[in-house]
């Protein structure tokens, strides 16, 4: 075309990013790579191509990774970790400003890279990926710097096991790579099998930037190379991927004692309400659900419109999408690039066959190159909550559409989902959207903008979108773990009966369930005798069953949202007056105490008292924090509750191991089941009194004594339940964890190993960790 | 009084240059407070968008030489200065009808392109009108007490009569920002239709003077309750503000003008004025009418930019584009 016709026309022309470096990198390396190990490439191995899916072309051959290969790469980072943990923050977050610096300095050929491997616009590699990878390091070579002075007691896990996604290869590398360094780790990392590319251009850049051999090490291969590197001897697994091998891992490092943090999938809702800027929140789509082709464990792609302004919001989004250029990943005008492999454009449109009928499919009226991997922009309205493009994720540039009338309904909807990942809220009015936030199950909310990311916010989810959150003080946490290591703990049988028992003194007294605020006698209709060491009858403890449970973990449901909502001042009052009534029964709980345990109960029963007023003293001071984000905006960390947390109590400390458990849990807004000590329930059951006339509200505190390792399983299956703790001295800490798998359920777990519930290590910042979520809200602003 | 007279000879030529010939002229409507108190604009989303556009379009070679070519055919050349003369505009003129170098009109295959139109102040008009002569370059007055509006209502309405008498054929009116600032829309709209009145047949450019109007919303409402009093363009600035034409100022009103035009069928006119000085902005401007409004507002009836340096930015790059050199400003002549 000339320019006279294109000045008629007015047509955007071609505007190709150059790929010379990028593929000239390529050729140095004969387009063929081992792993990165001990701070060098190995020699190619058994590989398999990996291809450009905007063209099909195969861009080089990469090795797939045996077990073998992992193991020496694990090996590598063995031995790196001594040296590099005890290296000090400062030399640390020297590595990892140059780390950040290197990026800055390739980005470039990073960007190219980066679309010529997975598909994505130039413009989002260019614009995003690169430059939050950059700021992820710079902003961890900071939380190196300042970890030893912020975080005393903390040390790093060892050898990081990390398997990350497709989506977005180099960042997600940054996400787990950063972190882990900083905080004084050696890493394995697996990139996905269909975008390797940038983490071995990162390899390279790890040498110039001086980071030690082993310190970080790139294992390349497909699935079975990532489930290997989760089988290695590896002390901590990160994940970022589908909820399906989420759960897989999660079973597969049950019990194992590795910590593991998991970033699944999501069928995020986006929230508009009538009051928007519509066309705004149209354009907030763009970015939601057509950024990196929607192929966004977080993309906005639920969309609930209020009713009255769905058909006019429909209209301009329609118009919107037409508008949108799709082609060439590499053309610095275009808007939606490739998807990442054919088989990812086979499922996507499977998806949409099988359920788009529900609705009315709308696809943008563009153009899509003739080869190459590429899917409209589609939008698919009318859906009703139960069509199953509304509950399954399609990872695709497909956006699902429905109605609500008012702002609970919305809430309403937009939880109605496995997944809790992220949720955007599109009103001009604070008040509605300040209290649809907390309202969310989610971590991320995004007012008024949606797909905001930085380093110092964390980002995660809840639900089975995974547990653990990357970015921030918060996501560094992950990569640490407290000094101490508890001895091993000795299994605590009950005492056994006495071959002739004595008849309890007094009237006799009848432990039942603790369930909704009310005493009941356990389903089963089974009790168990309770013997004092001396071989005297103490009473009989109800025997809970799965049934109990459930009764339990319903009524925890129910005071859920009312307890999660009430003010930390009342918590905190609530707390104090249990403290208060148990003080006045001191004497008889320190009698009851010896009754069980044969040892003197008094200053059990005074450090729970002092237990029950450091929890009383949390519960309104468990603050958020605001992150200094770079936006003329908020983003909140806010501190929530977790939601129904089932416990398995101390064996050893009835009363203070109970009290532990229990106070941080409903100091933080939750509701909790627990079930107390197995050989000696009896001090709970009596602590269900001091609860009734403690102002706890029914179902807050539930009690139901019996096995452990049978109640356990029941909670740690239990689907409504949110998170499970173990602390019984029955080493069930494997079973907990695999069958917690099933709604990925937070697990915190002893692993066979005790604690000093009377010391520090009783209370304190890992209780209130794992009482609590951070959910963070952007808030952009300015008129 | 009717000010809306003026001469037959100033209506047949006004007829004859019309901006707006291809589609209706926009009509207005009654002035609708529900539709203005619904109007949302919302600040850091609209910049967000503006921010990412010129990382999300771009233009190379030959296509960016046709979009420049473009862009020049939609300037309203400008000036509007305390000591303009009669000479000055001569050779603004001038310029206006050969706004490039004819050599390197010739290795684009452009020749013949002019800018869209001259803007001056009243005193003015006669002198381009005479200059602008047989080319069919119109001539643009701004009135109305232009750059504050604060002169006598009744005066303001003759200035538009004795501009369209000096031979104008656009009038770009400056609104009363008070009418804005306490959210006295009827008064804005009754003031906005005395002015559509008065110009008659000449098109009629609303300037809102978006710099002072406090806030995107403002400047939302302030759009649409002009575009239903009848302006046939919106204009951001008298370029006299301390901040004129910005890109979420633009996509605010551009926005305000699909609104209108989805739910009236009438299309009005974007123009921002002040500010825009680099060909690689006149680009992103270009853009942003193209994807949020469509092709058609790429054409001088719908689009139009108010500039005076933007020109000779222009040129550098169209020469660089035909050598491969770099240019310098002195070979291309001045206004």
């Amino acid at each position: 075309m000339n320019v006279r016709e294109i000045f008629e026309s007015m047509d955007y022309g071609p505007a190709p990013e150059a790929a010379g470096e990028a593929l000239a990198w390529l050729d140095r390396h004969g387009r063929r790579f081992g792993h990165f190990v001990d701070g060098a490439f190995t020699a190619p191995g058994e590989t398999f191509a990996t291809r450009n899916p905007a063209t099909g072309e195969v861009l080089a051959e990469v090795t797939q990774g045996s077990a073998a290969d992992v193991a020496a790469a694990v090996a590598a980072a063995r031995r790196a970790f001594g040296r590099w943990s005890r290296q000090g923050g400062h030399a640390r977050a020297r590595v990892l400003y140059a780390l950040s610096r290197l990026l800055q300095k390739h980005a470039r050929l990073f960007a190219v890279l980066e679309t010529l491997d997975n598909g994505k616009p130039i413009r989002e590699s260019r614009d995003i990926d690169v430059p939050l990878a950059a700021r992820h390091f710079l902003y961890h070579a900071g939380l190196a710097q300042l970890l030893e002075g912020e975080m005393p007691g903390m040390v790093p896990h060892g050898v990081c096991g990390a398997v990350i996604p497709w989506n977005f290869p180099l960042l997600m590398l940054a996400w787990k790579v950063a972190p882990a360094l900083a905080a004084g780790n050696t890493i394995v990392l697996k990139p996905a099998e269909y975008t390797p590319l940038t983490a071995l251009l990162f390899a390279e850049i790890c040498r110039e930037a001086g980071v030690p051999k082993g310190v970080v090490n790139i294992v390349t291969g497909d699935g079975a190379t990532g489930a290997a590197l989760v089988a290695a001897e590896v002390d901590k697994v990160a994940f970022t991927g589908s909820t399906e091998v989420g759960r897989r891992i999660r079973e597969a490092t049950a019990g194992t004692g590795k910590a593991l943090t998991l970033e699944l999938g999501g069928k995020s809702p986006y929230i508009v309400f009538d009051d928007a800027d519509l066309d705004s929140a149209v354009e907030g789509l763009v970015d939601a659900i057509w950024f990196n082709q929607g192929q966004v464990c977080c993309a906005g792609s639920r969309l609930l419109v209020q009713e009255g302004v769905a058909e006019r919001f429909h209209a301009k989004l329609r118009r919107r999408m037409d508008g949108l250029r799709v082609g060439d990943p590499l053309d610095k005008c275009i808007d939606v690039g490739a998807v990442v492999d054919p088989v990812q454009l086979a499922t996507i449109t499977r998806m949409v066959e099988e359920g788009g009928a529900e609705g009315e499919v709308h696809r943008a009226q563009v153009t899509l190159p003739e080869r190459g991997c590429f899917y409209p922009p589609t939008l698919i309205t009318g859906l009703s909550p139960a069509a199953m493009l509304m509950q399954e994720e399609i990872f695709g540039p497909v956006l699902v559409s429905a109605t609500f009338r008012t702002p609970a309904e919305a809430v309403q909807l937009a939880n109605n989902t496995r997944y809790g990942l992220a949720a955007t809220v599109w009103t001009e009015n604070v008040n509605l959207a300040l209290d649809i936030a907390p309202k969310l199950r989610a971590g991320v909310v995004w007012v008024n903008a949606t797909n905001l990311f930085d380093a110092a916010a964390g980002f995660g989810g809840v639900k089975e979108s995974g547990f653990g959150r990357e970015g921030g003080w918060e996501g560094l946490r992950a990569y640490l773990r407290p000094a101490r290591r508890g001895p091993r703990l000795a299994p605590r049988a009950p005492v056994a009966a006495p071959a002739e028992g004595g008849a309890p003194a007094g009237l006799d007294r009848t432990a039942k369930v603790y369930v909704g605020g009310r005493q009941a006698r356990p389903d089963g209709g089974h009790s168990r005798a309770i013997w004092s060491p001396g071989g005297r009858l103490l009473g009989h403890a109800p025997v809970g069953n799965r049934k109990d449970i459930r009764n339990a973990v319903e009524a925890a449901q129910a005071a859920r949202a009312g307890w999660a909502r009430s003010q930390g001042h009342l918590r905190g009052q609530i707390l104090y007056y249990i403290a208060e009534n148990l003080s006045a029964r001191a004497a008889e709980f320190a009698g009851r105490l010896r009754e069980l345990t044969g040892r003197r109960g008094e200053a059990e029963v005074e450090a729970a008292i002092r237990r029950l007023f450091t929890w009383a003293a949390w519960a309104d001071k468990h603050e958020g924090r605001v992150k200094g984000v770079p936006l003329r905006g908020v983003a909140l960390a806010m501190t929530e509750p977790v939601g129904v947390i089932g416990a398995l109590c101390p064996d050893e400390a009835p009363l203070l191991g109970f009290v532990s458990i229990m106070a941080p849990a409903i100091a933080m807004g939750n509701t909790c089941v627990l079930v107390p000590s197995e050989p000696f329930p009896l001090a709970a059951t009596d602590f269900y009194q001091v609860l009734d006339t403690s102002d706890v509200p029914g179902g807050v505190v539930n009690i139901v004594p019996g096995s452990h390792a049978e109640l356990g399983r029941v909670l740690a299956g239990h689907l409504d339940v949110d998170a499970v703790w173990s602390f019984s001295s029955s080493d069930l800490s494997a079973m907990i964890e695999r069958e917690a798998a099933g709604n990925l359920k937070r697990t915190w777990v002893n692993h066979g190993r005790g604690r000093d519930w009377a010391g520090p290590e009783g209370e304190g910042q890992e209780f209130l960790e794992a009482a609590t979520e951070i959910k963070t809200v952007w808030i952009p602003y300015g008129e | 009084m009717d000010t809306s007279t003026k001469t037959p000879a100033a209506a047949a030529a006004a007829a004859a240059h019309l901006p707006q010939v291809g589609h209706p002229r926009n009509a207005g409507m009654e002035l609708d407070l529900d539709w203005v108190a619904a109007v949302q604009a919302n600040t850091s989303a609209i910049e967000r968008r503006c921010a990412t556009l010129p990382g999300r379009r771009t233009v190379k070679k030959e296509w960016q030489a046709a979009w420049l070519c473009r862009a020049i055919s939609l300037i309203d050349l400008t000036t509007l200065a305390g000591d303009d003369t009669e000479g000055r505009v001569r050779r603004l003129c001038a310029k206006a009808r050969r706004p490039v170098r004819a050599d390197l009109l010739a290795a684009l295959g452009m020749e013949g392109l002019t800018v869209a139109a001259v803007c001056v102040y009243h005193e003015m008009v006669a002198p381009a009108v005479a200059a602008l002569r047989g080319t069919g370059i119109p001539v643009a007055a701004v009135s109305t007490g232009f750059p504050a509006g604060l002169s006598p209502f009744r005066l303001r309405l003759a200035e538009i009569g004795e501009s369209l008498r000096a031979g104008a054929q656009e009038i770009d009116i400056v609104i009363s920002r008070r009418h804005v600032l306490t959210g006295n829309w009827q008064a804005l709209y009754d003031e906005m239709r005395a002015f559509r009145e008065a110009c008659g047949a000449a098109h009629v450019k609303a300037i809102l003077a978006t710099g002072e109007l406090g806030t995107l919303r403002n400047v939302a409402r302030a759009s649409l309750v002009c575009m239903m009093a009848g302006a046939d363009f919106i204009k951001t600035s008298t370029g006299k503000e301390a901040v004129n034409a910005t890109l979420p100022v633009s996509l605010t009103m551009v926005r305000a003008i699909r609104d209108y035009h989805e739910r009236t069928g009438f299309r009005v006119g974007y123009k921002p004025a002040g500010g825009i000085a680099k060909a690689k902005d006149a680009l992103v401007y270009l853009s942003l009418m193209k994807d949020e409004l469509g092709d058609r507002w790429l054409r001088p009836d719908l689009f139009r930019f108010g500039a005076s340096s933007l020109l000779g930015d222009i040129e550098r790059q169209l020469e660089h584009f035909v050598t491969g050199r770099y240019s310098s400003a002195e070979r291309h002549p001045l206004a």
